[in-house]
Parts: C-alpha cells; structure tokens; sequence
C-alpha cells in the first residue's frame, strides 16, 4: 500500500539532495557576491522561520527580533575573534569563566552560546510582559531592542561603541548558513506539530478557550519567544561570520520590519512561508540596490517593502504561502 | 549643586516635554480604545507635521496663524487618507492584522518623507516672538509657554467634546462596546473616521511643537515620540484619556529627571530609561495609574 508518512520521509530526502545540490552548483558556477547574497538569505531564513514561532503560531507581536540578533551577533563574535588582534582593536580578553585570555572558541559554540544569550535574555523581558494580554509585547520588545543598541553604543569597553566590530573571522559559508536554516525549519516544524505548538496556537485563537482547556499561558508565550529569540541570535551569530563587521546600527528597527516584513509576506502560521519572504524580500533588496544606488533615492527599498506590506495587509492578509481558511476568525 | 530653582527648572522642563508625549499619547489612546490598535504610524504623523509647517513658515513665507491651521488640516487630511486606504479595508480581522498595516504605514512614511526631504535633519526656526527668552529663576523661551498653553486647551477642548457633546459620547460608547453601540444606531465607522481625524490633527499639531522646542526636524524624528507616547498610555492606564494625559506629563519629567538627576553617563540611555520605565510599570502594576484591574 502507499504509505504516506514514508512517502513524505522520501519526499524530504529527495528535496534536501536537490536543496544541497542545488547550493553546490550555486556555489561551483556563481560569482562571489551573489553566493554572498545565497548565504544572506539563508541567515535570514534562520531569523524569520524562528519569528514565525513568535508571531505567526503564538499570535504574540515580538518587534525585537533584531535586539536578539544583535545580542547573538555580539556574543559570537567576542568569542570568536582572534587573540592576536584583540589588543590592536582593543578589546578586551576572555575573562578566565569563558576560556581565558589565550582562548579563541571554535565557530559552532560560540554561535550557540550567542542563540542562549538572546534567550536568556527573552526570558527575563518576557516574564514580566508576557503575563499580560494585547499587544504590550510589541512596543516592550521594541524597547528592548532600542535598549540593546543604546548598550552596544555606550559600553565602548566591550563592544567598541558605535565603531562596531570588524575583522571578525568569516566563518560562514553557505553550508553553515543553510545547515542552520535546515535546523531551525525542522526544529520549527517539530514543535508546531507537537502538543507544544498545539497549545501555542491554541493560544493565538482564543487566549480564554486555552486557558480553559488547563494551557498554562505564561509558560507557552514563554517558551514560543525564547525559542524565537534563540534562534535570532544564532541568526545574528551567522550574520557577524558573514559580513565580517558589525555596527549597533546594523541591528536597528530596518533590521526588525526586514525580517516581520518577511514572515508576513511569506505567511504567518506556515512553515514555508517565512523562508519564501525570505528568498523574495533578500533577492528584491539587492536587485533594487543598483537602481537605489544610482539614482541616490535613498529609502525606495524600505518605501517599496512598506507599501508590499501594506498591500499584502489589504488583499491577502494570510500571505504568499497561506491559505485563507486556516486564518478564518473574527 | 542640587538648587531649589535646578529642580524647578528640570520640573518645568519635564512639564513641557510632557505636555507633548500627552497630547500624542491623547491621540493614541482613542485609537487603540476604538480599536484595540497599538496606532505606530502616529509618530510619523508628527513627523508629517513639523515638514508641513517647516514648508510653509519658513519655505513658503506664510504667517504663523495660517501656518497653524494648514498644518492641523494637512494632519486631519493625513488621518482621512490612513483611516480610507489602509483601516477601512484590513479592519474586521485579526487585531495583529491592523498592528502590522500601522507599522507598514509607519515605515512608508518615513521613508516617504527620507525621499523627499533628504535623510539630513532641518534647523526649525519658530517665528521671532516664540524664541523669546525670559531668564526669572527658571530660564524658558515663549515656545515652552505656548506649547504648555496650547496643550493644555486642546486636553480641555476634547475633554469637552467627550463629555458634551453627542459624537463624543458615541465615540466612548464605541470604545467600550463596539458591537453594542452599532445597536444602538452609532455609526461606527464614523466614529472610527473622526478618531483617525482629531488624532492625526493634534499629532501634527504636536510635530510643530516638537520642532520648535527642539530647534530641529528630521525624517526619524516620529519614531520614538510615537513609541514614547505609548508608553505615557501604559502609565496612565490603557483606555483611559485623562490617563493618557497624565501619563504624558509624568512620562516627560521622568524622561527629563533621568537626565538631569542621574550621573552624566545615564544621559546617553535617555531612551532606555523609558522603556525600563515601561518594564518597571508592566511589572509593578499593570494597569496604570488610571486603569481598571480587569485589563490584565
């Protein structure tokens, strides 16, 4: 007989040879920058599939999203930078917890250190906010992340202040990008389909209802914006291996609205959808770049996504990859 | 170094700056009691205003009272235009659904207003006889008199139209119980239309203001006025409008005495302090100052 769950186990297999394949000749035949530009809209893929689980499956509002990039960019990246240059740039060494002044950590635990951070870090601003109904959540966590620019700017000892960091070791490529891109899909994916993210969307539909089916609301919205902040700082990990450099200003509410922009676009609640916005919003920004460039109209890629949002907020509100009775309610 | 006239000073300094997050946050908070929508494209709205009045007064040579009531009606226009584009056709849906539309908006404006102004901020110059000086134990320029003047009679004015008149009352029943009120004949939609039209009014009002007591505008500037003035709503209590008021004045002194009390290194996370505010008021009592316990 046709067995579905075998078909689909295939299914996958066959998209992930295909996927990899596809990045190998990608990456054998294109030149440099547009693998450059691959490898971002993987990293980006990491931060809106994982905003998804916020916003899209929990129906919280998280605009901090690129606060906990940043958290995770910083971190990684303080880990990771060369001992030799420190004293050049002048940042300080390792304090003797994290390996000692002679200790330079590898990529992948240091990138993971930077993802727990950024939960950390959710945890402690989501405790007191998210016992709240509406949306306090969407201005607290802007503020967060207002707050983690202020401090990447003023803790000059630390972060070299609005200088930013640069040098820092390019050590993503397009395999660490998608491989993460694949993690966090899959890790996403699991947990919507679990009781975990039955009970998160439960929640979205009718907070009261959830709460009187005994689903303890604070410990979901809980573990839905942790999750998403983990994964946001390894996308902000990624991200500081990738361009090499970063600046606060790097992590400013552009960065937010780009990566809300793409959950929904791609569509809210789906687990393609995301990584579509992804892909689609990534490739227009560097198609548009040129012209933006050329005819100095500073602002034309923001304004163009802007009016996309809102024309995809007017006629199809469920996004690209929704469909329109998953979203039915009143 | 802690003088009675320091503190006076700071206190009046806060009072100014107050009365603005307050007449934003008076704003915001009839949006968001109508229609549950955290309203983020009201910053742009003062950013809208204080172009608009640059243009006129010091572009174009228009007098200072026309220039006034051009900016309130380009702000009401504003209002008409947000409220028939984007509100009209998304509202009914989810709530996120009209959260996610306002930051469209948001962001559209700004970086409509990046695109034609320039990303540069602009010298404002209020006319001669608002930039006045008087130095009497505390030291204040006319701008300050008239922003606190003029804030206040626009509270009071609205405070009357709610109370007084039959639109005001049927925006209060709007706000309590949407469905109910369309019972009873209001036309929400009107309702909702004339929220959009004072609002966006007094913000842009509020946008000359911000320029004149600043002495510079600039594409960004709404962004955190109209996050700001959400946080004066959370202190005041969400859904309510004296409490929105009050919560811009304490807003504002507690911004200014942050600045003025706290070591000189505190200055640079001016913006933070607001939001440890906020942090501080979600954990400590939720429901504001003016709030009902239920809104948790």
């Amino acid at each position: 007989m046709f067995h579905l769950e075998k078909n689909r186990t295939l299914l996958a297999v066959i998209a992930l040879v295909v996927l990899f394949f596809g990045l190998w000749v990608a990456k054998a035949t294109l030149s440099k920058y547009v693998v450059y530009i691959i490898t971002l809209i993987g990293v980006y893929i990491v931060a809106s599939v994982s905003l998804n689980l916020t916003n899209g499956y929990t129906g919280l509002f998280s605009l901090g999203h690129a606060g906990f990039m940043a958290v995770g960019a910083y971190t990684a990246s303080l880990l990771t930078f060369p001992v030799k240059l420190r004293t050049i740039f002048a940042l300080s060494p390792l304090p003797t917890i994290l390996g000692g002044a002679e200790f330079q950590w590898p990529f992948l635990p240091a990138v993971l250190m930077g993802g727990l951070a950024a939960s950390v870090l959710a945890l402690v601003v989501g405790i007191p906010v998210l016992r709240l109904r509406g949306h306090y959540l969407a201005v607290a966590s802007l503020g967060l992340m207002i707050v983690i620019t202020a401090l990447a700017i003023n803790l000059r000892d630390i972060t070299r202040g609005s200088i930013g960091i640069n040098s820092i070791p390019k050590y993503t490529n397009i395999w660490w990008s998608y491989a993460w891109a694949l993690v966090t899909t899959y890790v996403i994916w699991r947990i919507v389909n679990s009781s975990f993210g039955r009970a998160m969307k439960a929640i979205r539909e009718d907070e009261t209802a959830a709460q009187i089916q005994g689903i303890n609301l604070l410990k979901y919205k809980l573990l839905s914006f942790a999750i998403g902040a983990f994964f946001a700082g390894i996308a902000g990990g990624l991200y500081a291996h990738h361009t090499g450099a970063i600046r606060p200003y790097a992590f400013s509410f552009n960065l937010t609205f780009q990566i809300v922009i793409m959950v929904v676009i791609g569509g809210q609640g789906t687990i393609s959808g995301p990584a579509v916005g992804a892909l689609i919003l990534t490739a227009l920004r560097y198609i548009l770049k040129p012209v933006e460039e050329s005819m100095q109209i500073y602002g034309l890629i923001e304004l163009i996504y802007a009016s996309l949002l809102i024309l995809i907020m007017m006629f199809k509100p469920e996004g690209i990859m929704g469909r329109r009775a998953s979203r039915a309610r009143t | 170094m802690l003088s009675w006239e320091y503190i006076l000073q700071q206190l009046f300094n806060g009072v100014v700056v107050g009365a603005m997050y307050a007449l934003l946050a008076l704003g915001m908070t009839v949006i968001y009691g109508i229609l549950r929508l955290i309203h983020f494209a009201h910053g742009a709205l003062i950013t809208v205003g204080a172009f608009c009045s640059y243009l006129c007064f010091m572009k174009l040579g228009v007098p200072f009272i026309a220039t006034i009531f051009i900016v309130i009606a380009f702000g009401a226009f504003t209002g008409i235009i947000l409220d028939v584009v984007a509100y009209k056709k998304v509202v009914g849906g989810p709530e996120v659904t009209l959260l996610i539309t306002s930051l469209g908006f948001y962001i559209f404006i700004e970086n409509f207003m990046k695109l034609v102004v320039s990303p540069q901020p602009y010298p404002f110059h209020p006319p001669e006889f608002l930039t006045k000086i008087y130095s009497n134990g505390i030291t204040f320029r006319a701008i300050d008199i008239f922003t606190i003047v003029v804030s206040i009679a626009i509270m009071v004015a609205f405070q009357m139209f709610i109370k007084k008149t039959k639109m005001g009352k049927a925006m209060i029943a709007t706000a309590e119980n949407a469905e109910a009120a369309r019972m009873v004949g209001i036309n929400t939609n009107r309702i909702i239309s004339i929220a959009f039209i004072v609002a966006s009014a007094i913000a842009a009002i509020t946008g000359f203001m911000w320029g004149a007591k600043y002495g510079q505008i600039s594409y960004d500037m709404g962004f955190i006025a109209g996050v700001n003035a959400f946080v004066a709503i959370v202190i005041g209590g969400v859904g309510s409008i004296p409490g929105a008021m009050v919560g811009g004045f304490v807003l504002g002194m507690l911004s200014m005495f942050s600045v003025a009390f706290l070591p000189p290194g505190f200055a640079a996370f001016r913006d933070g302090i607001v939001f440890f505010i906020l942090i501080i008021i979600l954990i400590v009592k939720p429901s504001g100052i003016f709030g009902q316990k239920a809104a948790i």
